[in-house]
């Protein structure tokens, strides 16, 4: 790298070596302008695509999904009987959400989610990953040490709470119901969702 | 294939990295790359998601732990519209003004057959062992659970096998579980007796134990 950051390239009659690669965005836009020449590109649909996910697909609709769980027991059995279905009841469902398993957590039971393989995750409700959740080092460490992994995360678990790992390596994609903190009796449904977060419906935190 | 990507249980990457407040993307050209791969997935430009994940795991294992995330996307899409003959590698390098590094070639592959079964083999309670085999091609059989004993939990649906889906427009649907292994049948005694983990797995990948 040279001191303005820019990578170097080296003389371009240098048979021996080939070019060094492109930066990426370089790679990036060569790739979209072929397709674009091609007739392969439809710019509407990206942009749709591209503004949904930064806009309106997140862990919101996740929280709203627990906080109902929340106040409505019959919901949550639904919920943690047919997933996909219950989530659906508000409105949620898409690519990487055809499947869902919703596990709950309890006083005794703390439940957390990976993907060692790639970067599975439930996007109807949670949007997509942040990059931690893609990084080697959650996917290497979770299913070997997740105690360990948690505390450094910021949640402290005692020895006696029994950690359940879902390594989500086929077609399901797991929502964590986490436990409804104490003290929010009297707390609305869209109250109770706006103390849900992202990390709680993975595992790596309380709600 | 055994690759890099099949990380579970590794050592040595260290803590957990977290960005505060982090972004749905961090650089323009991010968001073009997840808009191209679901545009070109919406157009079946590329092939299935089977085959999307194992031109991932086909990088070469240097430049897939050193790339970012999304250009690991970018390089999977690129590898899979050359292989398809939609662009060729030489219009890559020609846009890109420098080298277009792709996937490795899908080696010579002996494909399974999927199960087809019906009615799913096992049952919820089931004692199963997963098969130790090491296929060359896609596998969502992950390393750390091969040859190790678990229990099912959960009988899913039946679902495209990716080892032959990530290859073959073919029919390939099988029953999938949810297979708890005890931490200590993973990790050894040093294990916490509290701790467990449950992977999916096709019905391919398992058998029955000898003993019971």
């Amino acid at each position: 790298m040279t001191k303005s950051g820019k990578r170097h390239r080296g003389p371009k009659d240098d048979h021996h070596h080939p070019a060094p690669p492109s930066d990426v965005e370089v790679r990036a836009r060569a790739l979209e302008e072929l397709l674009r020449d091609k007739g392969l590109v439809d710019e509407s649909f990206i942009d749709a695509v591209v503004s949904a996910y930064e806009n309106d697909i997140g862990p919101m609709n996740g929280a709203r999904v627990v906080a109902r769980a929340w106040i409505d027991p019959a919901y949550r059995g639904r919920l943690l009987a047919n997933g996909t279905a219950a989530i659906a009841e508000l409105g949620y469902g898409g690519p990487e959400g055809d499947h869902m398993v919703v596990v709950e957590n309890t006083p005794d039971v703390h439940n957390v989610v990976v993907c060692t393989l790639c970067s599975c995750y439930p996007w109807p409700v949670l949007g997509l990953p942040p990059t931690w959740y893609k990084s080697a080092a959650y996917r290497s460490r979770l299913v070997r040490e997740p105690r360990v992994v948690l505390r450094e995360m910021g949640l402290d678990l005692p020895e006696r709470v029994e950690i359940r790992v879902w390594d989500s390596s086929a077609e399901i994609r797991y929502l964590v119901l986490p436990e409804r903190p104490a003290g929010t009796e009297g707390l609305t449904e869209e109250e109770l969702a706006t103390r849900v977060t992202r990390d709680a419906m993975i595992g790596t935190a309380r709600a | 294939m055994n690759g890099l990507h099949d990380m579970g249980g590794m050592d040595g990457f260290g803590p957990v990295q977290v960005e505060e407040g982090e972004p749905v993307f961090h650089h323009p050209w991010e968001r073009r790359v997840f808009g191209l791969v679901a545009g070109s997935a919406a157009r079946r430009l590329a092939g299935s998601t089977d085959a999307f994940r194992f031109a991932i795991e086909r990088m070469p294992p240097a430049h897939y732990l050193q790339a970012p995330y999304y250009e690991r996307w970018l390089t999977a899409l690129a590898t899979l519209l050359v292989e398809k003959g939609v662009i060729t590698r030489e219009e890559l390098v020609r846009r890109a003004g420098g080298s277009f590094p792709l996937s490795q070639p899908v080696p010579p592959l002996r494909l399974p057959t999927a199960t087809h079964s019906q009615a799913p083999r096992f049952g919820v309670g089931d004692s199963v062992v997963v098969r130790n085999e090491h296929p060359g091609g896609h596998t969502r059989c992950p390393r750390y659970v091969r040859g190790k004993r678990g229990t099912v939990v959960r009988v899913d649906g039946a679902f495209r096998l990716p080892d032959v889906a990530a290859h073959r427009e073919v029919p390939c649907a099988e029953p999938a579980y949810s297979v708890r292994f005890a931490a200590r049948e993973l990790w050894g005694t040093d294990a916490a007796a509290t701790e467990s983990v449950h992977v999916d797995l096709w019905e391919s990948y398992l058998e029955p134990p000898l003993e019971p």
